[in-house]
């Protein structure tokens, strides 16, 4: 077997950066300003920008969208070498021991995420001028969503970790605010809170990893962190690969810290589209792959990478199988399909580009998928109990359609987005790294089996909407099939139209874009001089059964979902079942784990540290006075309103500070 | 010397700053004679504007030839024009503006000072002085002398010119103090008690001026370098030490450093808020303008002499700044009273900006000083001053509506002894108050859900604190950062060290008035103090808020051109 690729070539390729801008990138900084200006025009105006406050939003969107379109433009015009750029915008910290500057850094990697960014979130605003038609804060709306934009710009455009840190703590805020954007229910605000907590936990990840870099390299820019990299001593650099992963654990829902993406779903659906599932949440891989020089020195915080995202893919496929809330088993799956792209990250150079491209082709689909199910609640009356649906296919066409086209491309069948970034994680998994076969064998029958697992729940999820009887109350009190008429009344219908464009356009996206980008490896050698280039190598099982293999799979858990879900009646409540089945829907114990582990000895530290505050705080005060003798007792005397012992005061620290002196000077 | 008196040459072009805003005084004290009362106070705010404004220009004017030829001696060598001076002056004047702006403020109907001074409090003579409106404009052109005074304060080498530049700073903010229109005993009280321990430091510091003059026989911070220099028996003695910690005394008793902070804590709390954030800002940026001068100027030399003198030098200033930054903090945390938060909070940061000054101490080269020592001084005050005075505006606009039944305000002073006694007599005269809009409403416990009732003016307010806590992303951070980068460069690890942990400590009583902002519900029930009123933000308080809180972003966001500016200014004529 040959090995994959050394280390120091993909290093090499990585670290030629300029700081030259050329004139057709100078525009970069404007991405990030348009949606910023607009979310503080929103946020200080007020209820005076209600009337346009959502055209505003919408229009700064599109216009950082054409300002990426240009970066690109730019981009390509330049020769394949010569695509890394860092452009300084200014000294934060100027002079000294340490130079802290502002700068952004342009590349392949940088600008396929403006533009996956930007273009998504063009859509969504759309999308949310029409599903926010009706709430009276849709101009706060519009201001935290772009907030979220700009701060994802800062985030994936930032030359240094600490810029990025900006982005990543911004992100982490807008995504705060919009889970919890219906703040009045109790039960939204406490997902919100989830969210924020749980992000905290990856952000000391984030914050130790600045802290080692700054001790090791003086430094944070990304240019001098990766080019000394390779020099430092190999502890080091496996210590700031392992807490980048806790952050990117953290952002991106990834095992052990998964738990909040179900309960995120509190937001309203374009920000579960969006946030939680096209951009914030994958900003985790982001960060890995930005990263790759360092865990290209270290296989060892490369093989957690690994393990991690393949048990997070298995773990978040096997919730979505049992889910009955839509949004909820989209969120599992969004987790498990980050699974995937940081299984790929975790493999090293030859899957870096992969778990990028994957993410760019999940980005389309699962953003579409999501509408799509807000699309389905806009027409049911807000319900998201999958139980409730059924048959909806005839009444919403639209969304029946852009729907199962995003169906069609996460399942991964041949032609549409999924089959070519997800097959390729699954070929690269079945790949031994450095001659490690067992690795192989894990990680490659991990993505495979995942893969099955996936057809299975998604199939659930599209045959338990769109197909099989109806299982809501249409009023006429005709009891056909097993729906028995309860609840409230619904008249199931298509959205108006600006929701439905943009997920016909996300559609033709699920449809397309991965056969386009995949055709001649564009997009692979695109991200060659950020991924560095991977020679190619052999899987342990031929190319073509691993295709087989997958599609059979995938086809019989297709089959399996038709089965129970479509031909089968379902119930409207969730029948008794089995006990991976029980633990599934309770999210695999998560939350009970965490709030044994860490929440109620938490808790239990946080009355200690009250109690030692009034202990140790107060008592640091009297027992400075007390150690500090008379001094400090003069002191607590002095302030007493009398001036005549304010001056005693004040002679008294004069006398002191002469004797010292003196003593001092002879 | 000679008898003959030789008349000075005077350059009024460099002079021009201090004469527009000591010339402006003057006016404004003919205005106070000759303009009808009606338009007095107009006047007088047109004139002060016009002071500052044209001082503030003349000293961008000066900039670039003073940059160039690296300063002059004008006035008989009494006051410098360096870059050093223009920098402090500019600083001076930029916060001067904003107190104008609050000595102007009549957001609740009327302006901050008692419409009859020098009328008993109470006294029938005061209320007819209330009713028929009469105001006591005298604040802007002492406001205005003040100013000049602290000008020229940091822009001299001369020790005599420094003590009447003291002196003339110390004069009109003594009177300030006590002209508060609400609480009116409480601010008698506190301008009295700064007179008297003013003229204590100033005693103080003339009697260092004397010890010095008879080890070098000249007042002169240059000739005393010389004589330093040429290593005079007497120069580099005992005497002249004392004589040099005295003049430092005096002047940490300015900026109110630990342990010479006493009057800091009353004074704040009982003086007019404008009055008070005008001193928190303004005066500490004066006197620590002239402790860097006297440092830059005579402790290299002292060094070169007598290395133990200089080390001597140094200690006692880390002793003062390590006091301050404890006693700041620690004091602070048990206190329930804004005003006299914010005064143990500016104790705090004297110790951490005298880090700074310490980082003017070269360890490697005792020839020269440390440029980014004085760079961290200048951005410091500048940060500091608008954070400080950021917060104190917003004080001035949360207020009670009705008397308290208990006068709360009165026993935060008495915490700590002293004031209680007066509690009797100012509750009768806040009931007699006519006007629904009272006082400030300083207690924190009034100050309980703001972020809920007056979402800006909370989130402005929780701004400012975190920049006086030195939270990144505002000006406070970049002051720390610098003056502890300065302590680190010179050797003062330690020093930034407990800087650092005291800066850890504080974050506490900041962050403390923050969740009281937004996680405390007010207590509608309770009837220990008064019901609060916000007013509106939009009078010159409400502006310099909205100002301020721009200017502390914006030093933390973008500092480099302001520290760029500041690094400039580390030129001083020798």
């Amino acid at each position: 077997m040959p090995t994959v690729t050394s280390v120091a070539a993909s290093v090499a390729a990585s670290s030629a950066v300029s700081n030259e801008v050329p004139a057709s990138l100078e525009l970069a900084p404007y991405v990030i300003l348009l949606p910023l200006v607009g979310a503080a025009v929103l946020l200080l105006a007020g209820r005076r920008s209600d009337r346009w406050g959502h055209w505003l939003g919408l229009a700064t969107a599109i216009g950082s969208f054409v300002v990426g379109l240009v970066l690109l433009v730019g981009l390509l015009g330049l020769d394949a070498g010569e695509r890394v750029y860092d452009m300084a915008l200014y000294d934060w910290l100027p002079g000294g021991t340490l130079d802290v500057g502002v700068g952004l850094r342009i590349d392949p990697l940088s600008v396929t995420f403006v533009l996956l960014v930007t273009f998504v979130g063009s859509l969504i605003h759309l999308y949310s001028v029409a599903y926010m038609e009706h709430d009276d804060d849709r101009r706060r709306f519009f201001a935290y969503l772009n907030l979220f934009v700009a701060a994802m710009l800062v985030l994936v455009l930032a030359n240094s970790y600490l810029l990025l840190f900006v982005g990543w703590e911004g992100v982490g805020l807008a995504s705060y605010l919009l889970i919890g954007f219906w703040y009045r229910e109790r039960k939204n605000a406490v997902a919100a809170k989830k969210a924020f907590v749980m992000n905290r936990v990856g952000d000391i990840g984030l914050i130790v990893a600045m802290m080692l870099m700054l001790a090791t390299f003086g430094s944070l820019d990304f240019a001098v962190v990766h080019e000394q990299a390779p020099a430092a001593s190999l502890g080091i650099v496996t210590a700031i690969g392992l807490m980048l992963l806790l952050a990117a654990c953290g952002k991106s829902a990834q095992f052990p810290l998964q738990a909040w993406l179900g309960d995120a779903m509190a937001g309203p659906t374009p920000v579960s589209a969006l946030i939680h599932a096209a951009t914030m949440v994958t900003a985790g891989v982001y960060l890995v792959v930005r990263s790759a020089p360092i865990f290209d020195v270290s296989p060892d915080a490369r093989l957690v990478v690994a393990i991690i995202g393949a048990v997070t893919l298995v773990f978040g496929a096997i919730i979505g199988c049992a889910k009955d809330d839509i949004k909820k088993a989209l969120a599992a799956s969004t987790m498990s399909q980050i699974g995937y792209m940081i299984l790929a990250a975790g493999l090293g150079p030859i899957g870096y580009a992969f778990a990028i491209f994957h993410l760019v082709t999940h980005g389309f689909f699962k953003a579409g998928l999501f509408l799509g199910a807000g699309s389905v609640m806009h027409g049911m009356g807000d319900q998201v109990d999958m139980r409730r649906f059924g048959g909806l296919s005839r009444y919403m066409k639209v969304t029946f359609v852009t729907f199962g086209l995003g169906w069609l491309a996460i399942l991964g069948i041949p032609p549409f987005s999924g089959f070519w970034s997800k097959d390729k994680i699954i070929e690269a998994a079945f790949v031994p790294v450095e001659g490690s076969e067992w690795q192989a064998w894990v990680f490659g029958f991990t993505a495979l089996i995942g893969a099955g697992i996936t057809a299975f729940y998604m199939s659930r999820l599209f045959f338990m909407t769109f197909g099989g009887k109806r299982r809501w109350n249409d009023g006429s009190g005709d009891v056909d099939g097993t729906g028995p008429q309860q609840g409230p009344v619904q008249h199931p219908h298509e959205s108006p139209l600006l929701m439905t464009l943009p997920m016909v356009v996300l559609a033709f996206g699920s449809v397309f874009l991965g056969g386009l980008l995949a055709w001649g490896d564009s997009f692979v050698t695109w991200l060659e001089p950020v991924t560095g280039h991977a020679e190619h190598a052999e899987p342990v099982l031929p190319v073509w059964s691993l295709i087989t293999l997958t599609l059979l799979l995938v086809v019989g858990g297709v089959i399996l979902a038709w089965r129970q879900y479509a031909v089968a009646d379902v119930p409207v409540t969730a029948p008794p079942a089995s006990a991976l089945t029980r633990a599934a829907r309770v999210d695999l114990y998560q939350d009970a784990v965490n709030e044994t582990v860490f929440m109620r000895p938490g808790q239990y530290l946080t009355r200690t540290l009250v109690y030692s505050d009034k202990e140790v705080v107060d008592g640091t005060w009297m027992g400075g006075a007390a150690l500090l003798g008379t001094v400090g007792r003069v002191w607590r005397k002095a302030q007493n309103g009398f001036v005549r012992s304010y001056a005693a005061t004040i002679l008294g620290g004069l006398i002191v500070i002469v004797a010292v002196v003196l003593a001092l000077a002879s | 010397m000679t008898t003959d008196f030789i008349e000075p040459t005077i350059d009024w072009a460099h002079l021009a700053p201090i004469i527009a805003v000591l010339g402006a005084g003057v006016l404004g004290v003919l205005v106070e004679a000759f303009v009808p009362a009606r338009s007095r106070r107009v006047v007088q705010l047109v004139v002060t504007a016009l002071g500052i404004a044209a001082a503030l220009t003349a000293v961008v004017v000066l900039w670039p030839g003073v940059q160039e030829s690296g300063g002059v001696r004008i006035v008989g060598g009494t006051v410098l024009v360096d870059p050093f001076a223009l920098a402090v002056q500019a600083i001076l004047l930029v916060l001067g503006i904003f107190s104008l702006l609050l000595f102007a403020d009549r957001s609740s109907g009327d302006d901050a000072f008692a419409p009859a001074a020098a009328a008993v409090p109470g006294s029938a003579y005061e209320d007819l002085a209330r009713a028929q409106g009469v105001r006591q404009t005298e604040a802007f052109p002492l406001l205005l002398f003040s100013l000049g005074g602290m000008m020229i304060f940091a822009s001299t080498s001369n020790l005599l010119m420094m003590f009447v530049a003291l002196e003339v700073l110390s004069l009109p903010l003594y009177v300030l103090s006590a002209l508060a229109r609400r609480r009116r005993l409480l601010s008698q009280e506190a301008g009295f008690k700064y007179f008297l321990l003013g003229a204590f430091a100033s005693a103080i510091f003339l009697f260092g001026v004397a010890l010095m003059y008879g080890a070098t026989a000249s007042v002169d911070l240059a000739e005393i370098r010389m004589s330093i220099a040429r290593g005079d028996e007497t120069a580099v003695g005992g005497l002249l030490m004392v004589g040099l910690i005295m003049v430092i005394v005096g002047i940490l008793f300015k900026v109110g450093a630990a342990p010479f902070h006493v009057w800091v804590p009353d004074v704040y709390q009982g003086a007019p808020t404008p009055v008070s954030a005008f001193m928190a800002a303004c005066t500490k940026a004066a006197a620590f303008g002239a402790l860097v001068r006297i440092v830059v100027v005579v402790a290299p030399t002292l060094g070169i002499q007598s290395a133990a003198l200089a080390q001597g030098f140094e200690v006692a200033l880390w002793i003062v700044a390590i006091l301050s930054m404890l006693v700041g903090t620690l004091v602070a945390i048990p206190q329930t009273d804004m005003k006299r938060m914010l005064g143990y909070s500016a104790i705090a940061h004297t110790g951490f900006i005298l880090v700074g000054v310490v980082g003017l101490f070269l360890s490697a080269d005792i020839r020269g000083f440390s440029g980014l020592g004085v760079r961290s001084t200048l951005f410091y005050l500048l940060a500091y001053g608008v954070a400080t005075l950021g917060a104190f505006a917003a004080i001035t606009l949360v207020r009670e509506t009705t008397a308290a039944p208990v006068l709360t305000t009165t026993a935060g002073a008495g915490a700590e002894g002293g004031t209680a006694e007066l509690g009797g007599e100012e509750r009768k005269e806040d009931v007699r108050e006519s006007t629904p809009i009272l006082g400030e409403a300083t207690h924190m416990a009034q100050w309980a859900g703001l972020g809920r009732r007056s979402p800006w003016l909370a989130a402005a307010y929780s701004l400012f604190l975190l920049s006086l806590a030195g939270i990144p992303l505002t000006g406070g951070f970049i002051a720390k950062y610098t003056s502890f980068q300065a302590g680190i460069a010179s050797g003062a690890t330690w020093l930034a060290v407990i800087g650092v942990l005291t800066s850890v400590v504080a974050v506490f009583f900041y962050v403390r008035i923050i969740v009281l902002f937004y996680f405390t519900t007010p207590d509608e029930e309770s009837t220990d103090h008064a019901p609060v009123k916000v007013l509106g933000m939009g009078g010159p308080a409400g502006v310099t808020v909205v100002v301020c809180a721009a200017a502390v972003i914006f030093l933390g966001v973008f500092p480099s051109p302001v520290l760029d500016l500041v690094a400039q200014a580390a030129k001083f004529v020798p």
